[in-house]
């Protein structure tokens, strides 16, 4: 594989699948019933009471 | 004192440190082996000082120990052991970065000030620049990561007393590239100085640090991994590419301090900005974003503003970071599709780094009211919002025809130190500020005074700073490109380095505002740890609380 097939692969379908790849993850952080996942998750720092062990 | 039971068997050992003890004693007879057989002066030097750090090593753990049995850990509490050194390790780092920093601005204020060879402005400015990023916000990463991935994960540091080994490898590692460079060993690849074989072993301690932070995330009791810990990780993994891929290079000897990089030309100078920009990327925004979002939070006593907006932030951040390196090598061999690559990336980056800085600010929505009363939380917007300008005007200065004023001049200086010391610089003070009382089990702060004139100072460190740059930079650029009407250049050179001195004499003017700020730091942090209380009225306390009209 030499620099110039590395090269169109990048500008083609490497950058086309990682542009899915973010439209993806960012749907799936809209997803339907997401709103109580991640308003749960914010709260892993605060809900630790063992701060001071 | 834990109880003792059953004294050792005769001929049983129980020395805690003894594989420690083993494995530096005979690393430093290797080191003076090496020493003996160097291939040129600088790496003999170089293998005489690490000798030197090794066998001390040895004698203070020969001196610490001990042969009673080792208290039993208990699995379900955290180890906070490393993250108290990396604290301190910290908080010593900045202070002599910094200072590093104001000596090489005067240097260039005052050029008697070079001492030759070992202290002249080539091999002090690589000190300055590894000093505060690697030594300062590197120990503050490690410190802060173990610290959050702990309390998130809910899980003791995986991998017991290899955390220490990250500590103490990353100093080894510190002490080996700073002397190192006063000895004028130097791979010329700019934040990657090191020689290959300091390259080598900040490897191994990287992939330790790898397995230790990704050791306790898989041993989660959590069942989500809290959004810092993506940060941290990736910074973790892609700076161990970034270190990889840019230092590959050929060693002339074993026992030699040169090397030639594997790549030439162009692709060299490609290589070292991919690296560069994202040693920016990854090092000093991903990681640091890590910390904001623990500490935040968690001094703020609220969450984040919203939670899935960070994971957009860290996508975008991620995806789009990686490419923006070229933006470094604008109007020079690079090929032009490259250069606009690099221009387009970094102006799209605009969008994290504004999302992020608006959901760290957003987080103090409904608490607005604790910047009046808490300095630390003072700290941490002015760092977030230090972050908002710097992503700013960094994206604005990728732009070809801005970069083609502001490339190579002082501007640059000015914006790499607004977001180095406004952001990198508040929020890791802002975190030690937060972890200390914690760590030594304190109730509070020797003094929260000292916070508030600590960011003040700081504050105005920077923005002298950063507004002294700005002139400079653009009188250099101006005078740089002046020309008659016959396309003569009107100004030579050495005119416009003569006409930057007192622009150079505020500069290390706002150092030395910041350096105050950060030894104020250092003396406030050791008598909250020494367990002493300054006796103070609290901040904010003249001004009337407001209360509901009558």
């Amino acid at each position: 594989m030499d620099y110039h097939t590395m090269r169109t692969f990048a500008d083609s379908w490497g950058l086309v699948s990682m542009l899915v790849f973010f439209l993806a993850a960012s749907a799936f952080v809209f997803r339907p019933g997401s709103r109580d996942v991640s308003a749960e998750a914010a709260r892993i720092p605060l809900k630790d009471d063992s701060d001071e062990r | 004192m834990e109880e003792i039971s059953g004294y050792p068997k005769v001929g049983e050992f129980l020395m805690r440190h003894a594989t420690s003890i083993i494995s530096l004693g005979i690393s430093s007879f290797l080191a003076i082996l090496a020493a003996a057989f160097a291939h040129d002066k600088a790496f003999a030097s170089h293998m005489w000082v690490l000798a030197a750090v090794l066998v001390i090593s040895v004698i203070v753990l020969l001196r610490r120990e001990n042969f009673q049995p080792a208290a039993a850990v208990d699995p379900s509490a955290y180890m906070d052991g490393p993250i108290r050194y990396g604290a301190i390790a910290t908080m010593f780092w900045a202070v002599v970065g910094l200072l590093v920093g104001v000596i090489v601005a005067l240097q260039l204020t005052y050029p008697a000030l070079n001492i030759e060879p070992w202290f002249n402005f080539g091999r002090m400015r690589p000190l300055h620049t590894s000093g505060v990023i690697f030594a300062f916000c590197g120990n503050a990463l490690i410190a802060t990561s173990f610290y959050v991935v702990q309390r998130t994960s809910r899980a003791r540091l995986f991998g017991g007393d290899l955390a220490w080994f990250v500590f103490w490898g990353y100093q080894l590692f510190i002490v080996m590239a700073a002397t190192g460079y006063l000895l004028g060993i130097t791979e010329a690849r700019e934040y990657a100085e090191p020689e290959w074989y300091v390259d080598l072993w900040l490897t191994v301690v990287w992939v330790a640090y790898l397995v230790v932070f990704l050791g306790t995330i898989i041993k989660r009791k959590e069942p989500h991994i809290y959004v810092a810990n993506w940060f941290y990780l990736a910074f973790i993994v892609t700076v161990a590419m970034l270190h990889i891929v840019n230092n590959l290079s050929l060693p002339v000897s074993f026992l030699g301090s040169k090397s030639y990089s594997a790549f030439s030309g162009v692709q060299d100078a490609l290589t070292q900005w991919w690296y560069g920009h994202n040693a920016v990327g990854f090092f000093l925004t991903a990681g640091f974003l890590g910390m904001m979002y623990y500490f935040v939070p968690k001094q703020a006593n609220r969450p984040v503003y919203s939670y899935r907006l960070s994971i957009i932030h860290f996508w975008a951040l991620i995806f789009l970071y990686i490419w923006a390196g070229p933006h470094h090598l604008h109007f020079t061999a690079l090929p032009d599709w490259a250069q606009t690559l690099g221009m387009v990336f970094s102006i799209m980056l605009w969008m994290p780094s504004w999302g992020g800085m608006i959901n760290g600010l957003m987080t103090l929505s409904g608490a607005w009211d604790k910047l009046r009363t808490d300095p630390i939380i003072r700290m941490m917007v002015a760092a977030i919002a230090f972050y908002g300008m710097s992503t700013f005007e960094g994206p604005m200065m990728s732009i070809k025809t801005v970069n083609s004023l502001s490339h190579y001049t002082d501007w640059t200086i000015g914006h790499v130190h607004s977001g180095a010391l406004g952001w990198n610089g508040l929020i890791a003070f802002a975190a030690l500020y937060y972890m200390v009382p914690k760590l030594w089990v304190r109730e509070r702060l020797y003094s929260l005074r000292m916070v508030s004139w600590h960011l003040w100072l700081a504050t105005l460190g920077i923005v002298v700073y950063a507004a002294v740059m700005w002139v400079s930079g653009i009188q250099q650029g101006l005078m740089w490109r002046e020309h008659d009407e016959q396309g003569f250049l009107i100004y030579s050179f050495v005119e416009s380095v003569a006409a930057l001195h007192p622009y150079y004499l505020i500069r290390a003017l706002g150092g030395v505002l910041y350096l105050s700020g950060a030894l104020l730091m250092a003396f406030n942090i050791t008598m909250t740890i020494l367990g002493y209380q300054r006796d103070e009225a609290p901040s904010g306390g003249t001004l009337p609380y407001p209360q509901p009209a009558e």
